[in-house]
């Protein structure tokens, strides 16, 4: 049996990274269908598997709504979790998603975003991250490889917490992200397991020695008295999140716990807001937009539900123009993110205006250029609501 | 089940329906004829047929009997028979 | 005497919510007592998942994981695979329906067969979508009255068992309420086979679904048996056996008429006289083939 690995920096793609927080976290269930672009993370677990350095089961299933079933299946006895899937493969997994989170059951996925068809697409959007929203999964968005790891390793953390049992999804973009190569710390298992909830603290669900059933049919108001415990749970999330980044930033030095990164947005009037490595340009486009003299920031979302209303407030009280950038190909309103920030000016009593925008569809590349023609977009014409097409 | 997830589980418990109150027939045992085989507790859905050897009775546990009927078709002695309720 | 042969201890308890005179609570009931108390359920939509009980009440003695529809295989597949590594070792049992069995459950039961999970895998068999109404299923059989067949079902029983041989596990076999004993024998013998996964395909009488007084549930699951309608049989690592009272059914004149069976129920009161010896016809071939199986096995 190989020795695992500790504490290095390599290189890895998103997906890689994604493999090895599952190692590091020695999940002992895995099961996964494969889909473009998510394969190479599954087929790095299997070789963990093969040559020893992850301990796990690998149920490769038939299809993806077999994959979180299967799932949900072992997490009920105990098992910590992965899964991985993108775009069609998680519409086709979504009944047993919500199945998922309604049996309070800590599994953890990577998404990997991608386009939905039809026409068919590989490239990313985040579309798919978005059918997800009201779910009760804990959504988190990693807009980079040492982010993917970190935010995954986070999940077991926040999900295993015995105030949460919720599962947790953390989404990264297609091929920029997922097969792109950049360096990334790894903490190995050791290091990691000083971080994570020890392995069996959960008590599993179902036991023989404890009968219960899980799921018997409920009359309302014993559905009710179940659904809202829940959402009483996913009230607690945030803070569960915010205690697990501090100790997490005070193992690795890399700090989650605001939620959120703001760049450049101490003294913006204007922010552009956004999930993922189009992020990078839209830093660029401050950067640019800075020069010219106008006063602009970017805020990159990290977590996503439950929507940190509190933490967001205070990046936007005092900006007037709110440039909100969805990812999404999405018909008939705002966009997702547009949705989310106008329901925290409207509840807030806020001034600013929000120019909602989607870009980046299909895969598309969404430049600084672009971010910068929004925002002077959103400056002549504050209430948008359009497409960014080039 | 770990903190508030455990509101999900359902626990076992005798009486989770009031099944007695379906019935409008119920099975009635006479014990000349019954030769205690365990023919009808075999064959009870519900298991709600008790059978005492020391005592040699059959015991129909009535809070949850459907009156289905099953018993009274199978008893080889024809030792059961359907009632009329009420 | 019955009560002394087989367990005492009920794994369902008094006052669940099935029907009188329900087929499958009964299969179940000798199900649960042949297996023992480690023994994990797993449920997808089904009649069953009603006659659990209503929470916070479960009527069953056993953990329980109800499951959507079609993953009932799925998630019995994750679960023995984690209580291997957890190092719990229990009996995991889906009890599904025909419809989440033939149809909707077939891709994640095949899958799971394919794979080789160590699981008992029952599908009572009440040959219709029976918790939502008596809807045809793929098991429905042939020209059987159901609320989307009213005029009678026009195609024919599937042959899950015998897609469950073809996918090459180790155990297969089909059990009736009215014969315990064999239930006891072949849950016993699937128990304790560790090499794949175990197929069972139970013959469940249903009263409101078929249309006869409750009482009459075993005589029918009997008559079926009886007939030929239904074969006792199993197939263990490939090798076929007839068990029961069907061993001695090669010789047609040993079989009662299938008539006997299809008059008690409503669900084929529609039929003609030239149906019945249709009917009669299928169930000698299937007969023949059955003849013609054992011996080429020979």
């Amino acid at each position: 049996m190989k020795t695992v690995a500790g504490k290095e920096r390599l290189l890895l793609t998103g997906n890689y990274a994604a493999a090895y927080a599952a190692r590091d976290a020695d999940v002992d269930v895995v099961s996964a269908y494969p889909i473009t672009p998510q394969t190479t993370v599954i087929e790095k677990i299997a070789d963990f598997i093969a040559s020893g350095e992850l301990n796990a089961k690998f149920v490769r299933v038939e299809s993806e709504h077999s994959a979180m079933a299967a799932l949900i299946g072992a997490s009920s006895v105990g098992a910590r979790t992965f899964t991985a899937t993108s775009a069609q493969g998680l519409l086709y997994m979504y009944e047993v998603v919500w199945w998922a989170s309604g049996a309070r059951l800590p599994i953890v996925m990577g998404l990997v975003t991608r386009a939905l068809g039809p026409p068919w697409s590989i490239w990313s959007e985040h579309t798919d991250f978005y059918t997800m929203r009201d779910s009760g999964w804990n959504l988190f968005f990693a807009s980079n490889a040492q982010e993917v790891y970190d935010l995954l390793l986070i999940s077991y953390g926040v999900s295993e917490n015995q105030e949460v049992v919720l599962p947790s999804c953390v989404g990264w973009d297609a091929f920029e992200v997922s097969h792109t190569y950049e360096p990334v710390s790894v903490l190995g298992r050791e290091e990691a397991s000083r971080f994570l909830p020890p392995k069996g603290s959960f008590k599993p669900s179902l036991s023989s020695e404890e009968p219960g059933s899980l799921g018997n049919l409920a009359y309302p108001p014993e559905y009710l008295d179940i659904r809202h415990t829940m959402r009483q749970a996913s009230d607690k999330v945030l803070g569960v999140f915010r205690e697990a980044a501090v100790r997490y930033a005070k193992l690795t030095g890399r700090d989650y716990s605001g939620m959120y990164e703001c760049y450049r947005c101490e003294d913006a009037d204007t922010i552009i807001v956004g999930m993922g490595s189009i992020m990078g340009e839209a830093y660029r486009a401050v950067d640019n937009l800075r020069d010219e003299g106008m006063k602009v920031g970017a805020l990159k979302l990290w977590v996503y539900r439950p929507f940190p209303y509190e933490e967001l407030y205070k990046a936007v009280q005092n900006v007037d123009t709110i440039v909100t950038v969805s990812r999404s190909s999405v018909f008939g309103s705002m966009s997702p993110i547009g949705l989310d920030f106008a329901s925290l000016i409207a509840s807030r009593g806020l001034d600013a205006k929000i120019a909602d925008y989607v870009a980046g569809v299909g895969g598309m590349d969404v430049y600084a250029e672009d971010f910068v023609g929004m925002v002077k977009d959103a400056h002549k014409n504050t209430g948008r609501n359009v497409w960014w097409v080039r | 089940m770990s903190g508030s997830a455990v509101k999900l589980l359902a626990r076992p418990t005798v009486g989770a329906v009031s099944a007695g109150s379906w019935r409008t027939e119920r099975p009635v045992v006479d014990m000349s004829k019954c030769k205690l085989c365990g023919v009808c507790w075999l064959y009870c859905p519900d298991g709600v047929i008790e059978i005492d050897d020391e005592k040699k009775m059959l015991k129909i546990d009535y809070d949850y009997c459907k009156g289905c009927g099953v018993c009274a078709q199978e008893c080889p002695f024809k030792a059961i028979s359907m009632v009329r309720e009420g | 005497m019955s009560h002394r042969m087989f367990p005492k201890e009920e794994y369902i308890l008094k006052g669940h919510a099935a029907c009188p005179g329900c087929g499958a609570t009964l299969l179940l009931r000798h199900v649960l007592k042949a297996l023992g108390p480690n023994t994990y359920l797993v449920i997808p939509a089904c009649c069953t998942s009603v006659i659990a009980g209503p929470h916070p009440r479960s009527a069953f003695k056993v953990p329980v994981l109800h499951i959507a529809f079609a993953a009932s295989a799925a998630a019995a597949s994750g679960m023995i695979e984690a209580l291997d590594k957890l190092g719990k070792p229990a009996n995991v049992v889906v009890w599904a329906g025909d419809g989440g069995t033939v149809d909707i459950g077939i891709q994640a039961l095949s899958g799971a067969a394919e794979r080789g999970h160590n699981i008992i895998y029952i599908c009572y068999d009440n040959e219709a979508y029976m918790n939502t109404g008596i809807q045809k299923s793929g098991s429905t059989p042939y020209k059987a009255w159901t609320t989307t067949t009213p005029t009678g079902n026009v195609s024919f029983k599937k042959d899950v068992p015998s897609i469950m041989v073809s996918h090459r596990v180790p155990y297969v076999a089909t059990i009736n309420p009215a014969y315990p004993n064999d239930i006891y024998e072949k849950l016993r013998k699937a128990q304790g086979i560790k090499d794949g996964l175990k197929y069972i395909h139970a013959f469940s009488p249903c009263p409101p679904g078929w249309r006869y007084d409750s009482s009459l549930t075993v005589k029918i699951a009997r008559l079926a048996v009886e007939t030929g309608i239904w074969v006792l049989y199993e197939v263990d690592h490939g090798k076929f056996r007839l068990t029961g009272p069907s061993k001695n059914l090669l010789d047609k004149d040993k079989r009662k008429p299938v008539k006997e069976y299809l008059k008690l129920q409503g669900r084929f009161a529609h039929l003609r006289e030239e149906d019945i010896e249709e009917i009669q016809r299928l169930v000698d071939a299937q007969w023949e083939s059955i003849a013609k199986l054992l011996k080429e096995q020979e």
